[in-house]
């Protein structure tokens, strides 16, 4: 090796209640790279990042970083070492501006005072630099998560890190936004700083990292130059088995499962409400899975909440089996057989410290209840049922559901409507934040669930995830309904050309999408 | 394959497991250590007078903190407890003393309840229509509660002696005062209420995440708007207890800080203050550490004053430790 590296950490240890949950691991990442590291939810990558930036101790193995022996206590010793962290849920003052956020405790300083103007135009600048014009005086919280994630990449910037390490980054943002996001990150490398990018889409690998390092049970199992693996070796590296390839349904598939499809289970006509949902109108019949497409901010999560009776429509008309409706509540949407997988599981979905067992009846228990009591051996049954049938994966029906890994989690709530036997099932981005293995697995339940009957409606930001299930594609932007494709004419382009038509963004979104394909 | 992933979650779960073994115990070693403290060193400990007075002072904090314990579950709290326990025990005495006979007897015992569920009723229309911060909105009535409870009275102390009235504090079944198994009784069915009732489970859904628990049709309005009325309710029913055990009403003194002590039961008893969570048994075993650790610095002759230092010091453990927990 030409060039000391950066960041080497060797034969790491660390184990919790006597169990390892890391067993000599190793990470070696070079300045000037970004370095890829991946593995399936609880193989320890997290754990080994959290190593390094103070949050766990090691029980065992030698950290050097910038050349000297690091352990660093508190996450602040390795901030201040160097290494800055941009985690999945931005953590952001969300009620200070921008600015004050890029600078937060190492403000600009004028005769003792904050020196605002200066703190102003220089996070302009930054952001700027980023290709990002936005008003850095007002509260960070009012802008999107892309730029949320801009403004914490711009502070890790501004504070001449050495090393960012971002966990999931791109997880919540569209394909524009990873694109700028990208030219950030690529910048940052060009400067000499060492990124680790955390992320289970691989395209995104790809498109963007130079090396990889991939680990399964607590254990590193493989480094390599990003070019020198390809995607089929690095997803049976990762998930140590071979993998059958993704069952992609071809347009003749598609067709034929139009052509079973029963009849009109959900029809939505102009609907509009507050400035996110301009003019939606969707048909939704039982036994078909329809895809709803757009870009991150078109208004896909904003439809769904109208459908469900979450927010309320201010025109529009909405029926069900034909007969016309108005949701005042999700209550009266879940009398009519609608559920809804939100698309933010944390917020929206678990109740972190509730078991496993009342979370996934939370919907159903009315049903489970004799005069106010609920029925425990009726509730255990059904619990035990899902858990079998979904492949759940957990030590006990009564442990808190925060305990679950993303996609079991994920799995849980999917079971919580399945148990109110549904006719609709509205699915916001389902597979958002859980591994390969779980996507796969819920991509083959909504498979199955169309196929007895149900009426699916599923939005999904990677088209090729949409695809993969739904048969049909309703596609929106800037909250209008913008295009409807069927079967044959259903595949990524078309959508990608029904979201670019006519706003002159075409090239810019073919641009990234040939470059992602040239890189790969 | 699944062998490795079952193993990766159980990496994960191990620590956190054995802490939550370790949380649900520790009140009540911390009780246990105290009582062996007291039979070392306190003479006179094991006695039937000690047992009761223990029992019968701790009495209105637990029955007030019940109620507290599904007001924070909600993820909210509840300062007027202490005016509504006055309020209740302002109308009382007027009833009784001016209808004669088991009438009177009767509506004393129902109208303070209701008129105390009305300031519930107050407190949660506050929180839920209005969405003013529970903290807040309860401190309408923490201020006004009691000024209302002092006009009803003309302010003057109303002192009675009525027996069939104060049965509810002074009578004994089988030798053990009366107000203590009423307490018991309450602490059981609450107990129950929240492991094994619909509105047990709505009510730490509520709390535990109010976004997934409205999109899941919860109705966490009516969660809340019970929690809020059913803790004025128990408050009033506290009022009364009060009363009767000093055979007089004075609407300035009812119930007078013991919002602070409900609050202190519920956290060292190990309810998250962030809602979610409701351990009606561990607000009575909190209750009962404070409780006990006053009389112990009493009975070693360290003053009350100094004893009210002490409380404020075991919130903050208790908090803490919570903290570490969550």
């Amino acid at each position: 090796m030409a060039q000391a590296p950066l960041l080497d950490m060797q034969d790491i240890d660390i184990s919790f209640g006597g169990v390892a949950a890391l067993k000599r691991a190793r990470l070696t990442v070079t300045a000037g790279e970004v370095h890829a590291l991946i593995g399936q939810n609880g193989a320890g990558k997290s754990t080994l990042i959290k190593i390094l930036t103070g949050a766990y101790r090691k029980s065992a193995g030698t950290i050097r970083f910038d050349g000297r022996e690091a352990d660093f206590r508190t996450p602040k010793e390795a901030r201040e070492a160097g290494i800055s962290t941009i985690y999945q849920e931005i953590n952001l003052v969300p009620f200070r501006s921008v600015a004050e956020n890029i600078f937060l405790g190492r403000e600009p300083r004028r005769f003792g005072l904050i020196d605002w103007k200066t703190v102003q135009r220089r996070a302009d600048e930054l952001l700027e630099s980023f290709g990002l014009k936005i008003d850095v005086k007002k509260p960070v919280r009012e802008y999107s998560t892309a730029i949320q994630q801009m403004v914490a990449l711009a502070r890790a910037v501004s504070s001449d890190a050495k090393m960012v390490i971002m966990d999931e980054s791109t997880s919540s943002l569209d394909e524009r936004e990873v694109e700028l996001l990208f030219s950030v990150v690529r910048r940052l490398r060009d400067d000499g700083r060492a990124v680790i990018f955390v992320s289970h889409r691989l395209d995104e690998l790809y498109a963007l990292c130079d090396r990889v390092t991939v680990m399964r049970d607590g254990q590193t199992v493989a480094e390599s130059a990003m070019q020198d693996m390809d995607k089929l070796r690095l997803v049976t590296t990762m998930l140590g088995r071979t993998l059958a390839a993704v069952v992609h349904e071809d347009s003749a598939v598609k067709e034929a499962n139009l052509a079973k499809r029963g009849g009109l289970a959900l029809s939505a006509q102009g609907l509009s409400a507050g400035a996110k949902v301009a003019d939606v109108s969707l048909d939704v019949h039982a036994g078909e899975a329809v895809g709803l497409a757009g870009l991150l901010g078109s208004g896909r999560t904003e439809t769904m909440r109208l459908l469900f009776g979450a927010d309320r429509p201010e025109k529009g008309t909405l029926s069900m089996n034909g007969e016309t409706v108005a949701w005042k509540s999700p209550k009266d949407a879940i009398a009519h057989g609608v559920a809804y997988l939100t698309e933010d599981r944390k917020a929206e979905g678990i109740v972190p410290e509730l078991s496993v067992r009342d979370n996934l009846t939370l919907v159903c228990l009315p049903a489970l209840t004799k005069r106010g009591i609920v029925d425990v051996a009726r509730q255990k049954e059904i619990v035990d049922g899902f858990i079998e049938s979904l492949g759940i994966k957990l030590r006990s029906a009564d442990q808190p559901i925060r305990e679950l890994s993303g996609g079991n989690q994920q799995k849980v709530l999917l079971a919580r409507w399945l148990a109110t036997h549904p006719r609709l099932l509205l699915l916001d981005e389902p597979t958002r934040g859980i591994d390969v293995g779980a996507k796969a697995d819920v991509a083959k339940i909504v498979r199955e669930l169309r196929d007895s009957g149900l009426a699916v409606l599923l939005s999904a930001s990677e088209l090729e995830e949409l695809t993969a299930v739904a048969d049909r594609a309703v596609v929106i932007r800037d909250g209008q309904t913008v295009a409807q494709l069927d079967g044959a004419q259903m595949n990524e382009a078309s959508i990608m050309d029904a979201i670019a038509h006519g706003a002159g963004e075409r090239s810019t979104l073919a641009e990234a999408v040939e470059e992602a394909k040239h890189d790969r | 394959m699944i062998d490795d992933t079952q193993r990766a979650a159980q990496i994960v779960q191990a620590p956190a497991r054995k802490k939550r073994g370790v949380a649900i115990q520790r009140e009540i070693v911390v009780l246990v250590a105290m009582i062996v403290f007291n039979l070392l060193f306190t003479p006179h400990f094991v006695s039937l007078q000690t047992f009761n007075v223990n029992l019968t002072q701790v009495v209105t904090i637990v029955i007030v903190g019940i109620g507290m314990t599904l007001v924070v579950a909600t993820g909210g709290i509840d300062l007027s407890v202490g005016a509504s326990m006055a309020i209740a025990g302002a109308v009382a005495p007027m009833l009784f003393m001016n209808i004669a006979g088991p009438p009177g007897i009767a509506l004393a015992f129902t109208l303070p309840i209701v008129a105390a569920a009305l300031c519930g009723v107050f407190n949660g229309l506050l929180v839920t229509r209005l969405r003013v911060q529970p903290i807040v909105a309860t401190l309408v009535l923490f201020i006004a509660g009691r000024g209302i409870a002092q006009v009803v009275t003309d302010g003057s102390l109303q002192a009675f002696s009525n027996p069939a009235f104060q049965w509810i504090a002074l009578g004994k079944v089988a030798g053990v005062p009366f107000q203590i198994l009423l307490m018991l009784a309450l602490v059981a069915v609450f107990t129950w209420i929240v492991r094994k009732t619909l509105f047990g489970k709505y009510l730490l859904v509520t709390g535990g995440n109010e976004d997934a628990a409205y999109l899941s049709g919860i109705p966490t309005v009516r969660v809340k708007m019970i929690a809020y009325t059913v803790c004025a309710a128990l408050a009033g029913l506290a009022g009364l207890i009060s009363i009767s055990v000093n055979s007089s009403s004075d609407a300035n003194v009812i119930g007078l800080g013991v919002e602070l002590d409900a609050i202190a039961a519920v956290a060292v008893g190990g309810t998250a203050l962030t809602g979610g969570k409701a351990y009606i048994t561990g607000t009575l075993i909190g209750a009962l550490i404070i409780q006990l650790l006053r009389y112990t610095l009493l009975a070693h002759g360290i003053p009350d004053a100094a004893a009210l230092v002490l409380k404020a010091a075991i919130i903050i453990v208790a908090v803490y430790v919570q903290r570490k927990r969550g």
